[in-house]
């Protein structure tokens, strides 16, 4: 298998640690090596958030190369689109339309475009856009949003589902394994 | 069995299975977790434990190895200047159980006051420095790094990056081997005791021991020689092997996981079997000047890869291959998401009030250092731990008598840091006659980390209980004047506000304290606070608390302010700046 390259950039407090901790154990339980990285500390304040999932027969650097990004998960669309540009072309940006504002916006310091997605069109990708709080909402829980754009992207790896089942259940606590487990079937439905 | 881990977590497997049974450290991005797993995965065999700063931490660990234990210390490349007394000794005594030093670089600051190569250390400190460049590597090279430090009675540095620390990739694990706990203390007064009689004739030594291991290095199974296409020779470690491995993976290489003393020999029979050589690292040229000095050709160093910032793939990819990555234009005009204080922050309070009264504010490590950005800008100096009394000290010192209050200095300092290195900075404030007043926001933990307990908590790393440490009872103990420290709520903005005046306007050092928890540590959610659209005047004042709860709403007449409820924590910092009262909580 070709080695394939996933960004997912959100914001501090969405849960985009959690979604690629799902990604790399799909991949481990399909016996692929895997590599992700991410940067944390001052994140968790309302941060821009980006971690790299890389997933192959054998995977060397643990970050995807700008440009050479296969899948892009957008937690938040601008957050997408500060991302767009390390997608190859061809390649697939899921993205959810629900806004989370900075908080440079918050403050009145910046406003926040109001052309994101049109933006987000002009790139040459297969653009999935994904209602993943409404969807998420669905399920039982809003913050299970997180879950239903892994979901979304699972369609564009060639994992049976068994092992995304089994990599979703494996990754979240017990208690919240059912809302998770229909959160990823709704997106994956999508 | 395997398991996904990051380079943090393979640290602390990696010490559990080299049977270490000591390893402390102070909290440190990206060092953290590598304590954060002793303490709480193999708890049951290694005892593990916070320090007050990173100085004390390695001095308790060269205890623990003249004991006779294999002993760990872990922390962030700027902790190792504040431990750099004890380690360039500890060179000279060398240890009885094995001694490693891991620390955790920053390159690109993620989260840092600067970009130190501490590569550098090993060659100052002439100790041996181990690089591991994933995970699994991670974990061997901490086992071998021990039996290093015991063959050759030298502490070892174990270096990291962020990108090899905070990156995860699958680990095979081990057993834990089982050394004996040592049965007597053992006396050896010269080898530990650096009187000039007894460390003068260690120095010698420790140049031999340089020598040993260079050729220790040919052999060595940190180091690997992969041949492949010989026109081109790569010299790397750590995470730019990794990227350069990705670019040109049919190239030679010479993979170094000893990096210093690098091998001389190794290097030159690698050098000669290869048309050009080509150094990949980091930060500074650090293998570049250690190959350039055997007088071997380097063709290409630092003149490719920048001697600033993070290498990344497609930068070394590009560098390598000669070919450009298609890449589409980024997108342009994006509004930032800076970290900020959060929601309820016992911070944001404080920093209103400070930007109002106009003070030079000395600022300190932590969340609080937030402060200095927009829209608070009320923090206007940081430099490192603890410098915050120190520097406010040296700036009234130099200002002399001043009647404006914006002339005055105000010290800020979390708990965690006060306990690091204010203590003693305070010391040198009422010794000196200082007058400046310091503000310590004590919230009940190391924030800036994710949450690690403090010698104020009562609580240490491995869960048991222990004497807290009283900041006031402390301060007055110093020296400062009981009716001088003064404690107030960080929520109450009027409170803050007279307090300061009051503390100011004293020619002597004042101490003002808060002791509201982190919000996000002790998940404090009190009634969300809504805005009447009514009253609101969109005047915009609350915005500048800085706030991702607040946000503005509607257009012309119809503009409010308005409060998300699932942010709000119910502070009310926001309600205490509104003039015309329309913020009140929720009903």
């Amino acid at each position: 298998m070709k080695t394939v390259n996933l960004l997912l950039s959100g914001v501090g407090g969405q849960g985009v640690i959690l979604a690629s901790a799902i990604l790399s154990r799909a991949a481990l339980l399909q016996g692929l090596d895997i590599k992700q990285s991410e940067v944390h500390g001052m994140s968790q304040r309302g941060g821009s958030v980006v971690s790299h999932v890389r997933v192959g027969e054998k995977v060397h650097s643990p970050l995807v190369a700008e440009g050479g990004c296969d899948i892009l998960l957008g937690f938040e669309p601008l957050e997408a689109l500060r991302f767009a540009h390390w997608v190859r072309k061809d390649g697939t940006i899921v993205y959810t339309p629900d806004r989370v504002n900075p908080s440079t916006v918050s403050a009145g310091l910046a406003e926040y475009p109001d052309d994101v997605e049109e933006r987000l069109r002009t790139y040459p990708v297969n653009l999935v856009r994904v209602e993943a709080a409404a969807l998420a909402e669905r399920a039982g829980n809003r913050r299970a949003a997180n879950v239903v754009l892994v979901g979304a992207a699972s369609r564009f790896l060639d994992f049976p589902l068994e092992v995304w089942e089994k990599a979703v259940e494996e990754s979240v606590p017990p208690k919240v394994r059912d809302v998770n487990r229909e959160a990823f079937r709704l997106g994956r439905e999508a | 069995m395997k398991e996904v881990l990051s380079g943090n977590e393979a640290i602390a497997r990696g010490a559990w299975e080299a049977g270490v049974r000591y390893a402390a450290a102070y909290p440190g991005t990206p060092s953290t977790e590598i304590l954060e797993n002793i303490g709480t995965r193999y708890k049951d065999d290694i005892y593990s434990q916070w320090s007050p700063n990173e100085k004390v931490a390695l001095e308790t660990v060269v205890g623990a190895s003249i004991a006779g234990v294999r002993a760990l210390a872990a922390m962030k490349h700027v902790g190792v200047n504040v431990a750099a007394d004890p380690l360039f000794t500890a060179s000279y005594t060398g240890v009885r159980g094995g001694l490693v030093l891991v620390c955790a670089d920053d390159p690109n600051l993620h989260s840092s006051q600067n970009e130190q190569d501490n590569r550098n250390y090993a060659k100052f400190a002439k100790i041996p420095l181990v690089e591991p460049s994933d995970s699994q590597e991670a974990k061997e090279f901490l086992k071998i790094a021990f039996e290093i430090s015991e063959q050759f009675d030298t502490p070892v540095l174990f270096r990291t990056t962020t990108r090899i620390s905070h990156s995860k990739s699958i680990v095979d694990l081990g057993d834990r081997a089982e050394l004996p706990r040592p049965d007597h203390m053992e006396r050896d007064v010269k080898k530990y005791t650096m009187l000039p009689a007894y460390a003068r004739p260690k120095h010698p030594k420790i140049e031999e021991r340089l020598q040993n291991l260079r050729a220790y290095g040919a052999t060595s199974p940190l180091n690997r020689v992969e041949m492949g296409d010989r026109s081109v020779g790569i010299v790397a470690s750590g995470i730019a092997y990794q990227y350069a491995k990705e670019a040109l993976p049919n190239a030679s290489f010479l993979k170094l996981g000893l990096t210093y003393p690098i091998p001389d020999d190794l290097v030159r029979e690698f050098a000669s079997k290869v048309d050009q050589l080509i150094v990949v690292e980091e930060l500074d040229p650090f293998l570049e000047e250690q190959i350039r000095l055997l007088g071997i050709e380097v063709a290409h160093g630092k003149d490719w890869f920048p001697i600033t910032g993070e290498l990344t793939p497609e930068a070394v990819a590009e560098r390598l291959t000669g070919q450009a990555f298609e890449r589409q234009p980024a997108a342009e005009g994006l509004p930032v998401r800076p970290p900020v204080l959060c929601p309820g922050c016992s911070h944001r309070g404080v920093f209103t009030v400070l930007r109002k009264l106009k003070v030079y504010v000395s600022g300190d490590i932590g969340c609080y250092t937030l402060g200095a950005l927009p829209p608070f800008e009320a923090l206007h100096a940081c430099l490192c731990m603890g410098g915050s009394i120190t520097m406010a000290h040296g700036i009234s010192k130099a200002m002399g008598e001043v009647t404006d209050r914006k002339d005055k200095t105000v010290a800020v300092i979390g708990d965690s840091t006060f306990f690091h290195s204010g203590v003693t900075g305070l010391m040198d404030m009422i010794w000196n006659g200082g007058h400046s007043v310091v503000m310590i926001q004590d919230n009940r933990i190391t924030a800036m980390t994710g949450g690690q307990v403090t010698p104020g908590i009562g609580k240490t790393l491995m869960g048991a209980d222990s004497p807290a440490i009283d900041i006031e009872k402390l301060v007055v103990t110093l020296g400062v004047k009981p009716e001088n420290v003064r404690v107030v709520s960080a929520y109450d903005l009027k409170e803050i506000e007279t307090v300061l005046k009051e503390e100011l306007d004293k020619p002597e050092p004042s101490v003002v304290i808060t002791k509201d928890p982190c919000v996000l540590q002790y998940r404090v959610k009190n009634t969300p606070m809504r805005v009447d659209p009514e009253a609101c005047t969109a005047c915009g004042v609350c915005l500048r608390t800085s706030c991702i709860a607040l946000g503005m709403v509607g257009e012309g007449d119809a503009k409010h302010a308005e409060i998300d409820p699932n942010f709000c924590t119910g502070c009310t910092v926001c309600a205490q700046v509104c003039k015309f009262d329309a913020i009140r909580p929720q009903e």
